[in-house]
């Protein structure tokens, strides 16, 4: 993948133009991060860090982006499997949909949610009478379906990508030595399909922590439930509290951070370094 | 590449690049609490239809949002001519933050009102009902004007609340007592007509607290000066008291 060495080439000067334009790129990316830094109120960062509703709102946003991104792996991966390996009709039709909710507005997302499983949604009734559920406004289960709404396809397609470029042979081998379909997903689809999967999971965390509409717009605003970091971040913007923001945002910034490096060392950087044509075997 | 699809092509850029230009219109930037939102279009039309018989091609810009959104994005430095606050207190931020080119003026009122879906499935009649948490309420956070006047009223009443939604915007209260995903809501009396045949108005007992919705020019330009003129002359105060406000 992205990680491994570039191959050896004679010396050679890089064109400088592509240089140039991908410090642009990272300047674009980074100013902004730059200039939140520069604003942080460091001094002061310890007391607002430590205030009862900033820690609430982490826990809120830790607990929804981790379920978010469970209901996205134990749904996800069935159908990940399912447009990879899977010819039917409406196939296509069937992957656009999936990936909407990338392109969609999260809003939009959130509204759509309201005429599926709200009170007088589609769905809405029935989930009343299954579950004795009267409303997922301002509940932790509407926060983590928003999320897992928005976050789900990221997960998918990752997913599916990776199970594309499994080499299918390793399989039929595995079967013809009398592995059982269980065995055969178990000791060798899983394993190798094992970075996709963790790549694709902390994408759809990612994606679910830093959800903002969606949330707001289905699942409401109700401290303690589903006030994640991002709706404690708009708020306190617009609240004459631009510290109490920037203070979250750093604060958010750095919980992805830790995992996306923790993550990425641990477990996607190993299977990225192979050589491509070495043989794959199953990590033991 | 045909000579056909080149031809709609360059169309197409040429269509997207006049559209974002307003070519020798005056436009003002009007920034209007959310509750203004009907009143604010009406007042935008008279407004710009008093120029159409001169040389001025005047365009009302409008932009409306929670009073403390708006107010959040003028402190970073949004080129708004006018701002329109619906109360005092984050009319204030802004009048710290030195953004306003005139002091701010009163130029209308409103009152809080109980909104339900138009079936009542909450069988709300009364303020005191909301305190029942088994019942889905919609309210403004206190941050926002609806919110801080909601707040002051159940006070005055004594009366305890267990909100599930706090919302930035009187507007998004409104919309989740539309959809019916909200069993009750707190906003503004003027908001129940935006409502439609969607939501009923609960009759609240004669209420002593009402907002101030203040307004100011935030840039130097006359245009700014003049369109505020106008909210507060004889035909805005008109549109404002046909939309329910009340009017000093």
């Amino acid at each position: 993948m992205s990680d491994r060495p570039a191959p050896k080439e004679p010396a050679r000067q890089p064109p400088i133009i592509i240089v140039v334009i991908a410090a642009i790129a990272v300047a674009v990316l980074a100013l902004p991060l730059i200039g939140l830094l520069q604003r942080t109120p460091w001094p002061s960062l310890g007391s607002t860090l430590g205030k009862a509703s900033t820690l609430e709102a982490l826990r809120v946003s830790v607990v929804v982006s981790i379920l978010a991104a469970t209901v996205s792996v134990v749904l996800g991966l069935p159908l990940a499997w399912v447009l990879a390996r899977l010819s039917f009709r409406g196939r296509a039709l069937v992957r656009a949909v999936v990936l909407l909710p990338m392109v969609l507005p999260p809003v939009v997302g959130g509204i759509a949610l309201f005429f599926a499983l709200g009170r007088r949604g589609l769905v809405g009734r029935a989930l009343q009478n299954a579950f004795g559920v009267d409303t997922l406004i301002g509940t932790t289960a509407g926060a983590v379906i928003a999320a897992a709404f928005v976050s789900m396809p990221f997960f998918v397609i990752t997913a599916e990508a990776g199970l594309r470029q499994l080499d299918p042979r390793l399989e039929s081998a595995a079967a013809t030595l009398g592995a059982g379909r269980w065995t055969v997903l178990r000791r060798i689809t899983l394993p190798l399909l094992a970075p996709s999967l963790a790549a694709g999971a902390t994408l759809s965390w990612a994606r679910a922590l830093g959800e903002f509409g969606a949330t707001i717009t289905f699942a409401g605003n109700h401290p303690g439930r589903t006030r994640t970091l991002p709706l404690a971040i708009a708020q306190a913007n617009e609240s004459a509290e631009p510290e109490a923001a920037i203070v979250m945002a750093v604060l958010l910034i750095g919980v992805s951070l830790v995992v996306l490096i923790g993550l990425r060392h641990r477990w996607i950087t190993p299977y990225a370094h192979k050589p491509a044509n070495s043989p794959q075997t199953s990590p033991s | 590449m045909q000579r056909q699809t080149l031809g709609a092509l360059i169309g197409l850029l040429a269509w997207l690049l006049t559209g974002c230009g307003d070519g020798n219109k005056t436009i003002v930037a009007v920034y209007a609490a959310a509750s203004l939102s009907d009143a604010f279009e009406d007042l935008a039309a008279e407004y710009e239809a008093q120029y159409e018989t001169t040389d001025l091609d005047v365009k009302v810009k409008l932009n409306f949002a929670g009073s403390a959104r708006l107010a959040a994005q003028i402190s970073a430095g949004a080129r708004a001519d006018v701002f329109a606050s619906a109360n005092e207190t984050t009319m204030s931020r802004i009048v710290a933050d030195e953004r306003t080119a005139t002091p701010p003026v009163l130029f209308a009122h409103n009152q809080l009102a109980l909104v339900v879906p138009m079936d009542n499935p909450g069988n709300i009649t009364t303020l005191e009902d909301l305190s029942d948490d088994d019942l889905i309420l919609a309210v403004c956070a206190p941050e926002v004007p609806c919110g801080a006047l909601a707040q002051a009223v159940l006070a005055d009443a004594s009366i305890d609340i267990d909100a599930d939604t706090e919302e930035t915007s009187v507007r998004a209260v409104l919309t989740k007592v539309m959809l019916g995903e909200a069993d009750a809501g707190l906003v503004y009396a003027t908001d129940v007509t935006a409502g439609g045949n969607q939501v009923a108005a609960v009759p609240l007992d004669p209420q002593i607290r009402f907002n101030d919705y203040m307004i100011t020019t935030i840039s130097n330009r006359t245009i700014a000066t003049d369109f505020v003129g106008f909210v507060l002359g004889l035909d805005g105060q008109r549109i404002l008291q046909n939309h329910g406000f009340d009017t000093p």
